[in-house]
């Protein structure tokens, strides 16, 4: 059994959305109208511009709340989350000490032009996020917090130089969709240095999910509101299963 | 308001900044860089590229002998000027092609030199005088609305494509406009050349994107009936060369950090104090208002914890800024609104931090940075942050006002985004124009206690770091948890000591003019 859902207002299925843009042209009546009829263009029905006004000159901004029909079924839906094994610090440590039998290497890096390393500060720190210590105060983790705007080229040639077990690669900001680009590049330069099944590879940011990382060749991807010791629990276990099955390592 | 603070701790504070600075000071008047002398040939009026795209000064300064290079490039250049009869920017260009080399003219003596670069000397002085008189008569005629002035960024890598941005920014309010770089420039250690489309997360700097911006914004000025302002960064390892770039094209502000790049950009620490030094001393003659870089603090560890750090910071800065002829009027020194907002009376923190510099540094028009850390995809909540970090700026009278974004977690700003922005800025600061005014701190509440405890940690710092001398503590890790060695970073390479008969023009006539403030 199906069960369609869409936007709700005030009413079950009545299907209101608010969505915003600007136009580049001066605002006039005519221009309010224009947005009118673009929303119309998109699918939505019941178009009401509740705002329409001159930014500058040549541009003008709208608010909009409309009715789409639109609905998806949400429990046809598979998008497994990364976080799904909740231990603790000790467990994790334990668990890597008894299964890994050495210290994980693990490498953080903000890549390419992005400066924003509040999330890979967040999951290394040893400070950590929300109480929950970072990879740096686990006791079993070797961890390199590389810090901001690092090439791929740059992580690659470290990832082989020091083995590096798990490799995380955050994008917090991006431009015309230069986070999906970076992450791209740093998975295919992996594959083309024949170490890519070398490392756990992870991504993480703020609109990044595990689906996209799944897409995008990685392992695993966390997104808003991730603790560490999430992103440790996921490394220890794929690392401990990944040599129990006896597959190629460093 | 009125924080009651220690005067004695601040008196105290400040002799400890100059304690801290004195002995880098003497550092800086033995040494000199690269880019130091690169900016010389610049004030001369090189300017271009090789055939190799190799920016002149570079290939010029290249050219130059280790042991020739320690007397200033000023000599050899200045050689060939009086024996070639040449112009600096027809030398330059005969030396880039080849057919010149400054070696063939080591036996000219050195008063040769001296005469044949005086009046180019002149020229690059006039140069400047005249476009901080064009700013003066700009700021008569067409004067800026009150602080704290709204300043927004432009970044999209095309300075065509930012132009139509800052002059949208500027009809929608804006007063200041910043063009971000490039991601990288600061590690460049050479300056790019020429109109740039292309760039990452930012434009490149370059003199003719210098210029470009500038005409469009006094065009938009004209429009507007007021001057606004256009900034740039010059932070990085061409912090001299970026400030010449500034002063020949009236930028009105540029960031200028006396150890943002050591800290945060992993640049050689001795490379950064000369840099810093000379930029800003061009800085000073050109009008330019400097902004320093406290934000970073804020935006890498904990807000609350950093505070007495970023008050340190300010000082050293201060301190720095004087010492290169900076009056208070040109440091505009930073800070940022980062509290955690799940914090309780964060606010009431933010206000204590903003209001303390306030007091602390009357005269300075002090440069407030927006929330960044604690966005999110939230552009609700996001809006409601930046109202409250609007409320602060205008209750404590801020002077340069960095505006938030709704999205800034998200993406570089649409220009919807900064039409929003700064209409939250311009409704809060003009519905609470004079709350500052009209309300007193509670003697002994949250805020003035927070502010007494900053100040006092502040002070403690730097008894630290003026016991150890600057250099060790920012090894010992004491700025921003980070540790920086002073032979470790980049562009240590570019770092010379000064042969005893060093001469660099343009320092000879500042000093000649004396020390300002």
């Amino acid at each position: 059994m199906t069960k369609l859902v869409g936007p709700f207002g005030d009413t079950r299925d009545d299907g209101k959305v608010q969505l915003s843009f600007t136009l580049p042209v001066d605002w006039s009546e005519a221009a309010d109208e224009a947005a009118r009829q673009l929303a119309g263009k998109m699918g939505f029905r019941d178009v009401q511009v509740v705002e329409g006004r001159p930014i500058a000159s040549g541009f003008s901004f709208f608010v909009i709340y409309a009715t789409t029909t639109q609905a998806v079924d949400v429990d046809g839906i598979v998008a497994p989350s990364a976080g799904a094994h909740a231990m603790s610090m000790e467990q994790i440590d334990a668990l890597v000490h008894e299964r890994v039998g050495r210290k994980v290497r693990v490498a953080g890096a903000c890549i390419g032009t992005d400066a924003h390393t509040v999330g890979i500060d967040a999951i290394l720190n040893m400070k950590g996020y929300k109480g929950d210590y970072g990879l740096e105060r686990y006791h079993e983790f070797e961890t390199h917090n590389l810090g901001s705007q690092v090439a791929v080229e740059e992580l690659v040639r470290f990832t082989k130089e020091r083995r590096i077990d798990a490799l995380l690669a955050s994008q917090a900001v991006t431009q015309k969709g230069s986070d999906i680009r970076n992450f791209t590049a740093l998975s295919e330069l992996l594959e083309a240095e024949n170490v890519r099944d070398n490392v756990v590879l992870i991504c993480g940011g703020p609109r990044v999910t595990n689906l996209l990382a799944g897409e995008l060749g990685y392992d695993a991807g966390f997104g808003r509101g991730t603790l560490p010791s999430q992103v440790a629990a996921f490394i220890a276990v794929t690392l401990a299963e990944r040599l129990r099955q006896g597959r190629p390592h460093w | 308001m009125d924080l009651r603070i220690d005067r004695r701790s601040v008196e105290r504070c400040r002799d400890l900044a100059g304690a801290i600075v004195a002995p880098v000071e003497a550092f800086i008047a033995a040494h000199s860089t690269v880019s130091v002398e690169r900016a010389v040939l610049r004030l001369l009026g090189v300017d271009g590229i090789t055939p190799q795209e190799v920016p002149l000064p570079n290939a010029i300064l290249d050219a130059v002998a280790p042991h020739e290079r320690a007397r200033g490039v000023a000599l050899p250049f200045g050689k060939a000027l009086a024996e070639t009869g040449l112009e600096p920017a027809a030398l330059g260009a005969e030396i880039a092609a080849g057919r010149c080399g400054l070696d063939q003219f080591a036996t000219t003596p050195d008063a040769a030199a001296r005469g044949a670069l005086a009046g180019f000397v002149d020229r690059a002085l006039d140069r400047i005088a005249a476009r901080r008189e064009e700013r003066a008569a700009w700021l008569a005629e067409l004067p800026q609305l009150p602080p704290p002035l709204l300043y927004v960024i432009v970044a999209s890598g095309n300075i065509y494509e930012d132009r139509v941005a800052a002059v949208a920014a500027a009809e929608a309010g804006a007063q200041v406009i910043a063009v971000i770089r490039s991601t990288g420039q600061s590690l460049l250690d050479f300056v790019p050349f020429g109109p740039t489309t292309e760039g990452f997360g930012g434009t490149y700097a370059t003199q003719a994107n210098f210029a470009i911006m500038r005409a469009a914004l006094d065009e938009a000025s004209e429009k507007l009936g007021r001057y606004v302002m256009l900034t740039n960064y010059a932070s990085g390892l061409c912090m001299p060369e970026i400030a010449v770039m500034a002063a020949f094209e009236r930028l009105d502000m540029l960031l200028n950090d006396s150890m943002y790049g050591i800290l945060f950009r992993d640049i050689n620490m001795k490379r950064t104090f000369v840099d810093q030094h000379f930029s800003r001393t061009l800085n000073a003659r050109a009008g330019i208002i400097i902004n320093t870089g406290e934000d970073n603090y804020l935006t890498t560890a904990d807000a609350v914890e950093q505070a007495p750090a970023v008050l340190a910071s300010q000082f050293i800065n201060e301190e720095f800024a004087h010492r290169a002829g900076l009056p208070d009027a040109q440091i505009g020194l930073g800070d940022a609104y980062e509290i955690d907002p799940d914090r309780e009376d964060g606010f009431l923190y933010q206000v204590a931090q903003a209001q303390l510099a306030r007091e602390i540094f009357p005269d300075a028009p002090l440069k407030y940075m927006p929330p960044t850390k604690h966005m999110t995809g939230d552009i609700f909540k996001g809006h409601l942050i930046d109202a409250m970090f609007n409320l602060t700026s205008v209750m404590t009278g801020q002077n340069i006002h960095l505006c938030g974004m709704p999205t800034e977690a998200i993406h570089t700003p649409f220009l919807g985004d900064r039409a929003l922005s700064l209409e939250n800025a311009r409704y809060i600061m003009s519905t609470a124009r004079h709350f500052g005014d009209e309300i007193a701190l509670r003697p002994g509440g949250i805020i003035e206690r927070r502010a007494h405890d900053v100040l006092a940690s502040c002070e403690a710092l730097l008894e630290r770091v003026a016991a150890m001398g600057l250099m060790a503590a920012i090894e010992a890790a004491l700025f921003a948890d980070v540790s920086r060695v002073p032979e470790g970073g980049r562009g240590v390479d570019g770092v010379f000591e000064r042969a005893a008969d060093y001469w660099n023009p343009f320092e000879e006539r500042r000093l000649a003019l004396g020390r300002p403030g």
